[in-house]
């Protein structure tokens, strides 16, 4: 971190600074003129949304925490505190609540231009394993913080989810005490639940850290695939993508506000404004939204797996399930290598496009079925969903990525501008005349 | 792609955000008219003090309302004065003083509710072994919020031909699964108006609905309020950084 090359300041505070610790030197390299490529298109604004909901998320929840009572008789009422005596404390409890679903969908959309225009293939590959962490961190800090209100359907999701490592044989039971810290979710549960929450948004943070220096080693992919070949391809970061960013992040916003300001508990199940009952089971217990396609995965395996036949099971129904579920995301890591067709952008692959739309039909298909009762239909739709979950990235990817053809790619990111305008041109004098 | 995107999501949103009504059999409860409906929607300060009387002198004889203090009551237009007496009516244990005895005070509007029963065990054995549910959150703990309750309160009939009730089970259009504990509550002219409502079944239920919701969400209209200027800010600032996005794009254009 010696610095390397200093830039020039005329505020003599600034530059006393910058010879000493070259801070102003760093932020002007790397969020000044960072060579960025100049064709983005919107759904490169998500990355810096995610930023500032991870910010806003850091924020409000250590302000909560400051009202919040991680004790099994008193959290259910103190989180109701919050939201009656607090001041504005219906405000951060909403923000909080909310931010945590928005900040997801911004993730996920992230997640999608990934893959959809190939950032995760080399060099980028490190980038892109750092994100897959930063995704399964948020999913396990999301998943405490759905638990701490301590309400039914909180504790009860706490139940089912720590339950699931008891499907480990051999140490399952004993793993799963330990993880409750005592024979059954209680107050020790939550009082680690409530540690672990405040830290892991931190331990985020530095991913995130990692996640952006290594971007700003390789530089950003674009939506051509093709990395930049020189100035004529690049602008610099700030102005151009600050104000572009901060205009996307604006709309993003709007919705988060609508909904957080006009419909609050939208995400929010009635099993959540009651409070926890070890001895009531509720009729359904579902987890967040976001979680809904990876639990329709751990329940799309209904069936042991053994010898035909006979009665010998190597994998049961419930550890089948799970290695699933685990394994649906697990998957993700390895995606630059299940997939190393050379071309990036799905814009040049018309199959691989086809075969992610589909992906996306599937995973939201998964969504929807891991809302329903497993009972019918849902259970059908959640194993073909799963079936082809898991297709997609063992079969499908590495097949593409030996047999399919790709269109021309263009010279350059320029010339590919330059293509788009003259179409866009064309296209607009023909409907004028 | 990103209207089929879009699309989709909606869709998704729709599917996964819809309450689940856990019992296929119950009807849904049909939609109100309330006045806390919509952007600005308020609660309607005459039916929220009628709501409360009816809450007073029915639903408090089992239902506690541990989360709400007497001095929320202000919120519904009584004077500090009214408050405080309405709190004085009721009596709760405090202590313990110097001798180390715990001793009975008349309630003062900053202490909480006073719940009907001493405990969960002493609510279930004197309701044959049904537990009322505790009403501070009652709107948002039920799929429907209030339209549940208003169509709980006025869905009692007599049960279809060949559903046998034991003793103590009433029949209800829209609890899931018919079958509850709770007979049926309130009736026409139970309740003494002062201001010339309805003294009906009908305004009684719509009432004592607008009441609960109130005091499961006390500060919708702060949150509303607050979301119109935020939103509006956000669609200044979103308008103004779209202008100032295409003029520092202008030359790259």
């Amino acid at each position: 971190m010696s610095g390397g090359e200093r830039a020039e300041f005329k505020n003599p505070v600034v530059s006393w600074i910058d010879e000493r610790l070259p801070v102003f030197s760093l932020m002007q390299k790397e969020y000044g003129t960072f060579p960025t490529p100049k064709n983005f298109n919107y759904f490169w604004n998500f990355g810096a949304i995610a930023t500032v909901m991870l910010v806003l998320m850091i924020v409000t929840g250590i302000v909560l925490a400051m009202h919040y009572t991680p004790h099994a008789d008193h959290a259910f009422g103190s989180v109701e505190r919050i939201m009656r005596d607090v001041n504005w404390g219906w405000l951060l409890r909403y923000l909080h609540m909310n931010g945590a679903a928005f900040f997801f969908i911004a993730v996920y959309i992230h997640i999608f231009r990934g893959m959809y225009y190939g950032s995760y293939k080399k060099p980028r590959e490190l980038l892109w394993i750092f994100g897959v962490l930063i995704f399964v961190l948020m999913m396990a800090a999301a998943f405490m913080g759905y638990v701490l209100p301590w309400s039914q359907m909180g504790g009860w999701a706490a139940t089912v989810i720590t339950s699931l490592f008891s499907a480990i044989p051999f140490i399952g039971e004993d793993l799963l005490h330990f993880l409750w810290g005592g024979f059954s979710v209680d107050n020790p549960t939550l009082n680690r639940f409530f540690s672990l929450h405040y830290l892991l948004p931190f331990v985020i943070c530095a991913v995130v850290f990692l996640h952006v220096w290594a971007l700003h080693v390789t530089g950003s992919n674009n939506p051509v695939g093709v990395e930049p070949k020189g100035k004529q391809d690049t602008l610099p970061f700030h102005p151009y993508y600050t104000a572009k960013d901060t205009f996307g992040l604006a709309v993003f916003l709007l919705f988060f506000a609508a909904v957080s300001f006009y419909t609050p508990n939208i995400f929010a199940h009635p099993a959540h404004f009651v409070e926890f009952n070890p001895m009531v089971t509720p009729p359904h217990i579902v987890p967040e939204w976001y979680f809904l396609p990876f639990y329709a995965i751990l329940k799309a395996v209904t069936f042991d797996i053994g010898i035909p036949f006979t009665d010998v099971v190597f994998v049961s129904a419930k550890l089948g399930g799970v290695i699933a579920m685990f394994g649906a995301v697990f998957l993700l890591f390895f995606l630059p290598w299940l997939d190393n067709h050379p071309v990036k952008s799905a814009r040049y692959r018309p199959l691989y496009k086809k075969a992610l739309l589909l992906l996306v039909v599937a995973v939201l298909a998964l969504g929807w079925a891991g809302a329903q009762l497993p009972e019918g239909l849902p259970v059908l739709v959640g194993q073909i969903g799963t079936a082809y979950y898991f297709a997609f990235f063992l079969i499908i990817l590495p097949w593409l990525s030996k047999n399919e053809k790709a269109l021309a790619l263009p010279k350059s990111i320029s010339a590919a501008v330059l293509e788009e305008n003259k179409s866009k041109a064309q296209t607009t004098t023909g409907t004028a005349t | 792609m990103f209207k089929f995107i879009s699309a989709l999501f909606c869709l998704f949103v729709l599917t996964v955000a819809v309450p689940v009504y856990a019992s296929g059999d119950a009807e849904k409860p049909p939609q109100q008219e309330w006045g806390s409906n919509g952007i600005l929607g308020t609660y309607d300060r005459a039916a929220l003090q009628r709501g409360y009387k009816v809450y007073s002198q029915v639903c408090a004889s089992c239902h506690s309302m541990e989360r709400a203090s007497y001095r929320n009551l202000a919120d519904l237009g009584y004077s500090a004065q009214e408050v405080k007496a309405i709190a004085a009516e009721y009596t709760v244990v405090d202590g313990p003083d110097d001798e180390g005895e715990m001793f009975e005070r008349p309630a003062l509007p900053s202490d909480n509710f006073v719940s009907p029963f001493a405990n969960r065990q002493a609510a279930m054995y004197a309701n044959n072994g049904a537990f009322p549910p505790d009403m501070s959150l009652l709107v948002k703990a039920r799929a429907g919020g209030a339209d549940y309750i208003y169509a709980l309160l006025t869905g009692y009939d007599e049960p279809p031909h060949g559903d046998e009730l034991l003793d103590g089970q009433y029949w209800n259009k829209y609890m899931p699964g018919h079958v509850l504990a709770m007979a049926p509550p309130i009736a026409d002219g139970m309740v003494a108006y002062e201001d010339g409502s309805p003294e009906t079944l009908h305004q009684y239920s719509m009432d004592v609905s607008h009441f609960l919701a109130w005091v499961s969400e006390p500060h919708m209209e702060a949150r509303k309020r607050t979301g119109l200027k935020a939103f509006l800010f956000l669609l200044v600032f979103a308008f103004v950084m779209y202008g100032v996005k295409k003029k520092v794009w202008a030359d790259i254009h």
